[in-house]
Formats: structure tokens, C-alpha cells, sequence
């Protein structure tokens, strides 16, 4: 009975300290998501592979939604010429980094661990979209 | 207190975009609450889910399944987890939270993280806009890259927790 009443007392303890900063997450992204449209990601790509790798996880990092939007988007992106190495690296900092999370992170799960896991991910999104577009190359299905 | 600032912080924003650009501040809420509809029966599942860990899983549970000494399996859950999970990443932090308490290692934590990146349902729409072979080059180097992240967030995390 007394575990039984510890775990509620817990439950509850972490309802009171979470939801209110994911209610701030939740209101945060669907903010950005109606304030910038769709077609604005296109329009800031350059052409230049590096530069354009981390453009795109720059956006990535910063975007918020669904990711079939980054799909979407990312398909337009190749379409539009930009290349898939950048496109590759936007739709995974879309999925890996968020600076809309980030505060509902730092808060629950801890500062210094938020900000060096979303950094980390930062960093490692250029080596797998590199890595995956290599490989795609080298099994000759570019 | 502080859980509320963020929110308070926001809420002021709102009410700018309110007084500047209304039909934004509208359609802002309604996808607030199209949001909400979406994420809040999984917000209670990951709450019953705290409620019955708290119940019946004792934290030495926790440690010998995500602690320093689970090994290989540890890792194999945390990316197998990651990848299960429905819903946004983050409804999932609570009982994240709850479980490193418990004593699960930073890495695994890290690395369940990065596996959520891998949405199973829109696997066949990533199939459809890039192709089979990109899209199984991608899944698997994001799950190798889950345990690099991991290693290193844990490697970063720790030692300064330590120091």
C-alpha cells in the first residue's frame, strides 16, 4: 500500500515538473511551424557542398515537425539541385537536434547532458550524411 | 517553480504575436491543439509507465538491465527501444529521466535518443522519396552512429559529473 502510494506521489511529482515545459515545447514549435513556410528552406541553400551540408543541419536543428516534412522538403531540395549530402544532413539534425526541445530537455533530463548530447549529434550529422552518400557512391547507386 | 518559466516565457510570446500578427497567433493555437490531440495519450502512457516502473521495477532492476554492468544487451535495448517508441522525442524525457535515477548509464540514454530518429511507419515514405538502398544505408548508419553518440555523451557527461 505504502509502494503503491510512493509510486503515485513520484507519478505525480514528475506530471508537475514535465508537463508544463513540454506544454512550453509543444506551443514553441507550433509557433515556428506556422510563422515559416515550407518553401523558405529551399531558398537558403548555395550550391557549395560544404557550406551547403551545414546549412542544412543548421536548419534541421532548428526546424520542427513531423519528420515525413522533412522528407517531403527534402525530396524538393534534390529536386532543386541542392546536394544529397546536404539533404542527407538536414533530415537527420531534423530528427537528432533540437533546439525546440532543448529547453524541455535541459530541464528534465539535465543541462550539461542536453547540451552535449544535442552538440555531439550536431557534429556526427555531417559524418553519417557523408558516410551514407560515400557508401551509396562506392555500391555504385548514385 | 522553474518548470513554469519556460511556458511563462512563451505564453508572453504569444501574446505579442496576438497583438501583431493575429490570424498567426490563431493558427499557432490551433496547431497547439492539434498537437496536444496527438501527443497527450502518449504522455499518459509514458506516465502509467512511470507509475508501474516505480510499482514493480526495483532500481537494481534498472542497473542490471541499462546499468555499467549490462554490456551488450544494454545496448541492444536502448537502440531497439529507440526505435519502438512512437510519439515525439520528447513526451519520452520523464521516464528517461525516472530511469537514470534508477541507475541506467548515460550512453544508453544517449543512444535510445538517437534511435528515435528512426520512425518505422515512415520508413516505406523515405523509401519512396530516396529508394530502398539510401533508405537502409541511412537506418544503419544512424544506428551505428547511436552508440558513437552514446559513447561519447556518456565519456563527456560523466567525466564532468565526476570531476
Amino acid at each position: 500500500m505504502i509502494n503503491l502510494e510512493n509510486s503515485a506521489r513520484k507519478t505525480l511529482t514528475s506530471i508537475n515538473q514535465s508537463f508544463p515545459v513540454l506544454f512550453g515545447v509543444v506551443m514553441a514549435i507550433s509557433l515556428l511551424k506556422s510563422a515559416v513556410p515550407e518553401s523558405l528552406y529551399s531558398t537558403i541553400f548555395t550550391g557549395n557542398i560544404f557550406i551547403d551540408s551545414l546549412v542544412g543541419s543548421f536548419i534541421g536543428s532548428v526546424a520542427a515537425g513531423n519528420p515525413i516534412t522533412s522528407y517531403v522538403i527534402g525530396g524538393e531540395l534534390l529536386s532543386e539541385g541542392v546536394s544529397l549530402v546536404a539533404v542527407t544532413a538536414f533530415m537527420l539534425s531534423w530528427v537528432t537536434v533540437g533546439i525546440f526541445n532543448l529547453p524541455a530537455e535541459m530541464d528534465i533530463l539535465g543541462t550539461k547532458f542536453a547540451l552535449t548530447r544535442n552538440i555531439i549529434c550536431f557534429i556526427v550529422t555531417f559524418f553519417v550524411a557523408i558516410l551514407t552518400v560515400t557508401t551509396l557512391g562506392f555500391i555504385g547507386e548514385l | 517553480m522553474k518548470q513554469y518559466s519556460f511556458v511563462g516565457i512563451i505564453i508572453a510570446i504569444y501574446l505579442m504575436v496576438y497583438l501583431k500578427f493575429p490570424s498567426l497567433f490563431y493558427e499557432s493555437v490551433l496547431e497547439t491543439y492539434s498537437i496536444l490531440l496527438r501527443v497527450i495519450p502518449i504522455l499518459a502512457l509514458v506516465f502509467v509507465f512511470i507509475f508501474l516502473f516505480n510499482l514493480f521495477i526495483k532500481p537494481d532492476k534498472i542497473r542490471m538491465h541499462f546499468g555499467q554492468q549490462a554490456g551488450t544487451r544494454g545496448w541492444i535495448f536502448s537502440i531497439v527501444a529507440g526505435i519502438l517508441c512512437v510519439g515525439p522525442v520528447y513526451v519520452w524525457y520523464p521516464l528517461l529521466s525516472d530511469l537514470r535515477e534508477k541507475g541506467m548509464r548515460t550512453s544508453f540514454l544517449s543512444t535510445f535518443l538517437y534511435n528515435r530518429s528512426i520512425k518505422l511507419p515512415l520508413i516505406p515514405i523515405m523509401m519512396h522519396y530516396f529508394g530502398f538502398t539510401y533508405t537502409l544505408i541511412f537506418t544503419l548508419y544512424i544506428i551505428i552512429a547511436s552508440v558513437v553518440v552514446g559513447y561519447i555523451t556518456e565519456l563527456i557527461v560523466d567525466d564532468t559529473l565526476n570531476s
